[in-house]
């Protein structure tokens, strides 16, 4: 049982360490993540479906998280994936990669590892041949942080 | 030269979808770092990386600082015909490493 007289002196130590964050932190992540997914598609409607994102539902460590992206397409000339771009909610900045396929391609499915910062959602979305775009969202959990050394996000 | 690592099949059948796996050493420092003594690390990122068969484009990528060190990318393409693939990566301070590999079509 905390008196109120520790929880002061508790609040006392611990401000310095808060005050270092952005109060704002959470708002400016979702924008700059907003930002990036218009600056993709051109503020045209992302549905969901088609895409099929596979990241571990939970990352010991986030400096390497195997990322595949596969989508549904028959890669022909008249019907194709031309890109697959992959966000995270919580990094520093949202883009992770982007990939320029084509009918060429054969198969639609992308694999790399990237690096998550925090908790939160990664997002893959995919550019088809005819102007649509699809997506596809995951939670995930991660331990143990990547991209800034001392864990401050 | 850069140290770069490759899998691509030697042989495939004619219109047979062929998976390439890459990977680059590469320290992918993200610029968001910050040494023991407070100073920002700055950025070296390997930012782009293209495969072009007999000379056409078939995959290109745009890598930002959330790939992992040592970018692993792994697609695919259609063996349409023999030739040379050709993989090269450019990235921040001049960085570039180029592989090729033949590949015989039946």
């Amino acid at each position: 049982m905390t008196s109120r007289r520790q929880f002061l002196l508790l609040s006392l130590v611990a401000t310095p360490a808060i005050a270092q964050l952005d109060p704002n932190i959470a708002a400016k992540r979702k924008a700059s993540l907003e930002a990036a997914i218009r600056k993709v598609t051109g503020g045209k409607p992302v549905r969901p479906g088609k895409v099929t994102l596979d990241v571990p539902p939970l990352v010991d460590n986030g400096n390497t998280v195997p990322v595949t992206v596969s989508v549904e397409s028959p890669m022909t000339a008249a019907n194709h994936v031309q890109a697959i771009h992959l966000f995270t909610e919580k990094n520093p900045q949202p883009f992770v990669f982007t990939a320029h396929l084509g009918p060429r391609a054969g198969r639609a499915k992308i694999s790399a590892r990237c690096r998550i910062a925090d908790t939160g959602n990664v997002i893959a979305i995919a550019q088809m041949s005819d102007g649509t775009f699809w997506s596809d969202t995951i939670s995930v959990v991660v331990t143990l942080s990547a991209c800034l050394e001392d864990g401050l996000i | 030269m850069a140290a770069v690592a490759v899998t691509i099949p030697k042989t495939a059948k004619r219109g047979e979808v062929i998976e390439i796996k890459t990977l680059a050493a590469h320290v992918m420092e993200n610029g968001f770092r910050r040494t023991q003594t407070g100073e920002l690390i700055p950025r070296d990122i390997i930012t782009q990386f293209v495969c072009t068969y007999n000379g056409v484009e078939v995959f290109r990528a745009e890598l930002y600082p959330a790939m992992a060190a040592n970018p692993l990318i792994a697609f695919t393409t259609v063996a349409t015909e023999s030739g040379t693939l050709e993989l090269k990566w450019t990235g921040d301070n001049g960085y570039t490493a180029t592989h090729s590999a033949s590949i015989t079509v039946s």
